[in-house]
């Protein structure tokens, strides 16, 4: 299901791998956003999971700022958005990365694992895939 | 992101607003880390006009909660929260960890 999304026609956005990015990228999902009509707080899932997703990319994929670009593609379909995200770093396997423990007092919260963790609760459908050195990241998030 | 810090006798009152994003989160925990090391624990953080927070921002939140809880010698407590960023906060287990008062003078009062 998920191949039908990539097409030829989506517009193609292209960011430097720096932080200073984020605040770009989070101004066109928004715009992304209001097109389909989701609600404030879906709306705010989505740039957050967008937000996490470029996050990683630089700190996981590139290893730090400016070492790479990240390319953003979406489109509006029926009552989805489908977002695809790629990157030409490191593979990522989002089995190696654990999920946070919620349920733990505060001196055995664990830094790592939150943004993967918002990912995956915050959007409907999630996909990673890496091949001939570029990882692809699709996430659809529905209208209710 | 911009950050307003007053200081008052029994704690110190931030302000953030904007985006607390990893762009911005590392000037966040500086502010935060000053205050911290100049030996006050008891902070209000007035979430009222910050747009959006990322993980690396509640990771920032949680590191200063544990420095300050350290010894039971004060607390962070989060006030004004607006309610995606309460949904956020939610979703990661936070608000068993952090008081959320409804406004900043409650909060002050009860840190």
């Amino acid at each position: 299901m998920f191949e039908t999304y990539v097409d030829a026609l989506m517009p193609k956005y292209t960011f430097p791998g720096q932080y200073e990015s984020l605040a770009q990228i989070a101004a066109l999902i928004r715009q992304a956003t209001q097109e389909l009509g989701l609600s404030s707080l879906d709306a705010y899932t989505v740039e957050m999971a967008v937000d996490e997703a470029c996050t990683n990319i630089i700190e996981h994929a590139y290893g730090g700022e400016g070492l790479g670009e990240i390319e953003l593609e979406y489109k509006i379909e029926a009552d989805s958005l489908i977002i695809i995200l790629r990157d030409h770093g490191k593979p990522f396997n989002p089995k190696k990365v654990r999920p946070p423990r919620r349920d733990v007092p505060l001196k055995r919260r664990r830094n790592r694992g939150l943004g993967l963790y918002f990912i995956h609760q915050w959007m409907d459908e999630v996909r990673f895939d890496f091949s001939e050195g570029t990882n692809t990241l699709t996430m659809v998030k529905r209208k209710r | 992101m911009e950050i307003e810090h007053t200081a008052y006798k029994r704690c110190d009152l931030i302000k953030v607003k904007g985006r607390l994003d990893s762009a911005s989160v590392p000037e966040f925990e500086e502010r935060l880390k000053q205050i911290t090391n100049s030996g006050r624990y008891r902070i209000v953080i007035d979430l009222e006009d910050l747009q959006f927070i990322s993980s690396a921002g509640l990771r920032a939140l949680i590191s200063t909660q544990k420095v300050c809880r350290r010894y039971n010698r004060g607390e962070v407590v989060l006030a004004n929260v607006p309610e995606n960023i309460k949904a956020a906060l939610d979703l990661a287990g936070f608000t068993t960890l952090f008081k959320i008062f409804p406004d900043v003078v409650s909060a002050v009062a009860n840190v």
